[in-house]
């Protein structure tokens, strides 16, 4: 088994070693940031929370690995293309694949449940998460990971004096902006408009002629394509070697990011992953020679982070007070 | 011409609110439908509009016609399409977005981008108030500008039919005012409106004819200045006798309003 370092080599001065680790809390946000964007998008367009999203989002990163690696498609058919830009491609394809399953879950598994007492539909999304991390893991073979491949190498890093940056961490960050982006003119649009209002009052968009319906689909496609976009940087080098069972894990741990956001807030999901992010590998690095606070301190700081903000505002940084039900 | 036929519907299963109702609205025309809290206004439009199914409503019986083609079983996407429109009780403005956002919605049937610019030239030719506020997050606009963008956001899918319910509740006599004005004006420019009202006066001193609901029932229609003139319409509805009565009215109402997702 390669080793693989989990977070980037510290050397150099004090304040080198902080701008690597501000980069590699920036990459880490930006996963979480993906994760919890689809989160709140699902939450915010149909009131659901959902708990399925960390089984889609390996179902997704073992769908990337199933395309990229086992049949090379599309880079069997563009072998001379870069192995980054094939992997980009099969990526594409298996984001469209989970975003169809997202809908398929939706109107097969939710949308019978509307107007059902709201525990009965989180129940229903726990009862997804098992099943779909069962069926994946079934895929991946215990204990096993499957890889991904290495779109941005192992190793490949920039040093800059005594700062490291990673391709991967510069990739992640990349691709969390373009998303943002994206996702912040998908909402002024048409559509993007339609999804709001259909989350601010559901019957006032009915009466206007969207359908609601198609409106929570779309929600779901979105929020798996989110999923699957965070389970590929968990799932590749140098973060992990591949698909196992820890990436559906991964996903869940971008839960305190959404409830410091405030579980509605698009912004507060980007926020609060960013924050996530940043405190775990701060953590990781400066309170590690802490030995009272245990091995592994960095994993519950999350936690401590969104215990912090709720005491002192109880819906997150961005929520809408009064959260309204369905 | 809209066409209701003997309709009936119910709540829940069990509870029945319209027991037979039957009215119509000729093309071009106002039509007024009056009543106390609690008629059954508010579920006709729904039942018109296809919106009984977010509050568990059901038509057990009666039609109803929209150009000679049955709607009752269309969902509300496709009644908006077809032509009819509803500004809903209360406003129901989307209050986190602006103005023109709101507008947007309105609009999301257009059939293109040229008719959606050209209803919302006209939109902003008839509520200059919206025209200064265009980018203005909705909720903080006042309840006579909201009670505007409302009608304006029904107006930008350009219906044929526009139905109001209540656009007068809350607003000061001057705002009640000018919601008559504006609504003269639409149905000038050709749209055919159904007026929901419990200001009876305001109502039937534009519509051409006018119902008046008891309980799930028309218990009286006619021209409007038949129904001006009616004794027991003056007494009930227009309040030309002991103030007050009216008041208590109003404290029937509100029954707790629960959201559902359409399937
Ligand atoms: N979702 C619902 N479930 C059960 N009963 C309902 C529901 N909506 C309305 N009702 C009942 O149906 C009857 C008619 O209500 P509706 O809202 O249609 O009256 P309305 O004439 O519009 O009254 P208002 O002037 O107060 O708006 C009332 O008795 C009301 O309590
Ligand atoms: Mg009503």
């Amino acid at each position: 088994m390669l080793s693989v370092p989990l977070v980037a080599q510290v050397g150099g001065t004090p304040l080198e070693t902080l701008i690597t680790k501000t980069i590699d809390g920036l990459a880490l946000g930006a996963i979480y940031a993906l994760l919890a964007l689809g989160f709140v998008i699902i939450f915010k367009a149909t009131q659901v929370l959902t708990f399925a999203h960390g089984a889609v989002s390996a179902m997704g990163a073992y769908l990337v690995s199933y395309f990229a690696i086992t049949l090379n498609i599309p880079g069997r058919w563009i072998p001379d293309l870069p192995v980054t830009l094939q992997f980009t491609l099969s990526a594409v394809i298996a984001i469209v694949v989970a975003a169809g399953i997202g809908m398929a879950l939706e109107r097969v598994f939710i949308r019978p449940m509307i107007g059902e007492p709201l525990f009965s539909i989180v129940m229903i999304t726990i009862g997804l998460d098992i099943v779909i991390r069962t069926i994946v893991g079934d895929y991946i073979g215990q204990g096993n990971t499957v890889v991904t491949g290495a779109p941005w190498g192992f190793l490949s890093q920039w040093k800059i004096g005594g700062v490291i940056i990673q391709h991967a961490q510069v990739a992640t960050i990349i691709v969390a902006i373009v998303t943002v982006a994206v996702l912040m003119w998908f909402f002024k649009s048409r559509i993007g408009i339609a999804m709001r209002a259909t989350a601010f009052d559901q019957e006032a968009a009915m009466a206007q002629g969207i359908s609601a319906g198609r409106i929570f689909s779309l929600a779901w496609a979105i929020g798996a394509a989110l999923a699957v976009l965070g389970g590929i940087f968990a799932a590749v080098p140098p973060r992990a070697l591949g698909v196992s069972a820890g990436t559906a894990f991964f996903a869940l741990r971008a839960f305190p990011a959404i409830v410091i956001g405030g579980l509605d807030s698009i912004k507060g999901a980007v926020v609060g992953g960013f924050i996530v992010g940043m405190a775990e590998v701060m953590a990781g690095h400066y309170l590690s020679s802490v030995t009272a606070l245990g091995i592994g301190f960095n994993t519950v700081v999350p936690y401590l982070v969104m215990m912090a903000v709720l005491l002192v505002r109880p819906h997150g940084l961005y929520g809408t007070v009064e959260i309204r039900r369905v | 011409m809209l066409e209701v036929a003997n309709l009936e519907v119910v709540y829940n299963d069990v509870v029945l609110v319209l027991r037979g109702i039957s009215i119509e609205v000729p093309e071009g025309e106002i039509v007024a439908l009056l009543g106390a809290n609690g008629a059954g206004k508010t579920t006709t439009i729904r039942a018109i509009t296809g919106l009984l199914d977010v509050h568990e409503g059901d038509i057990t019986k009666g039609r109803i016609s929209w150009k000679g083609e049955a709607i009752e079983k269309m969902d509300p996407a496709d009644i908006v399409r077809a032509g009819i429109t509803q500004v809903l009780e209360g406003r129901r403005i989307f209050a986190e977005m602006t103005v023109d956002e709101n507008l947007k919605t309105g609009a999301f049937t257009s059939k293109s981008k040229v008719s959606e610019a050209a209803a919302y030239d006209r939109v902003m030719t008839m509520f200059p108030i919206l025209a200064d506020r265009r980018s203005s997050i909705s909720g903080y606009l006042s309840g006579g500008e909201q009670q505007m963008l409302a009608m304006a956001r029904a107006l930008m899918a350009d219906p044929e039919l526009l139905i109001l319910d209540e656009p007068s509740l809350g607003l000061a006599p001057k705002l009640v005012q000018q919601v008559k004005e504006i609504i003269v004006e639409i149905n000038k420019q050709g749209t055919g409106v159904l007026l929901i009202e419990q200001n009876a006066n305001m109502a039937l001193s534009i519509a051409g004819h006018g119902y008046i609901m008891e309980t799930g029932k028309v218990v009286m229609d006619g021209a409007s200045d038949k129904l001006l003139q009616d004794e027991d319409v003056q007494e009930f509805y227009l309040g030309l006798h002991v103030s007050g009565e009216r008041k208590s009215f109003k404290d029937i109402k509100h029954y707790k309003r629960r959201k559902r997702w359409l399937s």
